[in-house]
């Protein structure tokens, strides 16, 4: 009698497989806030070479009007769905990237998507209260491509699906 | 016998020599600190789907990058000058300068804020002048290094480490 084996279903997609995600996952969409435009370009980048789709948004304001968050917001047509994560600058004119973080983090709506601040300043105190706020991370800019790496495992244990790999999360 | 080279050999030496220049180009760049590791990042996110990666990102630095200087120049001409405003501009250009990996720029930037927190005008005006050094001058080659890359693509070679 002849043994079948399952063996997980191969990915077409190269960048998918590097991933760790199977043809059947969804891809991460993840959501990146930046008020520099060469800061949003790079970010932009660096993520679709890590295989996400990305949205970006030049203020805090725009991001929560993209979650469908915004003050008396009535518009809902271009609202976003399925932010697997959020990257966003600290400092941003108007509404800071720690506020934004506060705001994402008190509605009920999008409080589990996690956000991960960025800052070009080492400021423990402000790593420290964007931490207990609720930030999954805090990296330091410029980003890297070992830093994107490092977040795809906040991705997949929000993907919300059954995936195989199980990626460790090692250290912050 | 005489040798003749074939005009396919020719060619293939032209290309071996705008890479060999390409490649020493690029290390003094890295060599006199106009250029660090993060200029390496950038171009390890370029590839055949994103061939222009590296120009497009660099061509907004630059757009971004005078107007910064334009907003210093004026905010630095008034009668009252707002440091606040300074401070701000200065931060944004350093942010970028770092992201790109124009370290002399950034490190000129450095500098600038070390006046504006001092509410020092002179100073800054005399970094202003020394950031706008910093900046045409990497701009330049910058550029030089775009274009040794464009002959090399035109001439059908690869680029190096490609």
């Amino acid at each position: 009698m002849a043994a079948v084996s399952a063996s997980p279903p191969s990915s077409s997609s190269s960048a998918a497989a590097s991933m760790g995600l199977d043809s059947g996952d969804k891809v991460p969409h993840v959501l990146a806030v930046d008020d520099s435009f060469v800061d949003r370009k790079i970010i932009e980048r660096l993520l679709t070479h890590s295989a996400c789709k990305v949205t970006t948004a030049e203020n805090a304001h725009g991001a929560l009007e993209l979650l469908g968050l915004a003050d008396g917001q009535q518009n809902f047509s271009n609202t976003v769905s399925n932010v697997s994560m959020i990257i966003t600058d600290y400092c941003m004119p108007g509404m800071t990237g720690y506020e934004l973080l506060k705001k994402i983090k008190e509605s009920p709506k999008v409080k589990q998507i996690p956000v991960i601040v960025v800052s070009s300043e080492n400021i423990p105190t402000r790593i420290e209260k964007c931490l207990e706020e609720g930030a999954e991370e805090f990296l330091l800019k410029p980003l890297r491509l070992s830093d994107v790496k490092k977040l795809r495992c906040h991705l997949t244990s929000n993907a919300g699906n059954n995936s195989d790999e199980g990626l460790i999360c090692v250290g912050r | 016998m005489s040798a003749v080279k074939l005009e396919s050999e020719t060619m293939a030496d032209g290309v071996s020599q705008l890479q060999k220049q390409l490649v020493d180009y690029t290390a003094s760049l890295f060599d006199e600190a106009f250029l660090d590791e993060q200029f390496n990042q950038l171009q390890q996110l370029q590839d055949e789907n994103n061939p222009d990666f590296v120009v497009e990102v660099v061509s907004l630095f630059f757009k971004d990058s005078e107007r910064l200087m334009d907003e210093l120049s004026k905010a630095l001409d008034q009668q009252t000058v707002d440091f606040k405003l300074v401070d701000k501009n200065v931060h944004q250009l350093k942010g970028s300068s770092s992201s790109i990996g124009v370290q002399r720029v950034q490190r000129a930037c450095i500098a600038f804020r070390d006046c504006s927190e001092e509410q020092n005008v002179e100073g800054c005006l005399k970094s202003l002048q020394h950031v706008k050094h910093e900046y045409y001058l990497v701009k330049n080659k910058l550029e030089t290094l775009f274009n040794l890359q464009k002959q090399i693509l035109a001439a059908g070679g690869p680029l190096p480490g490609k």
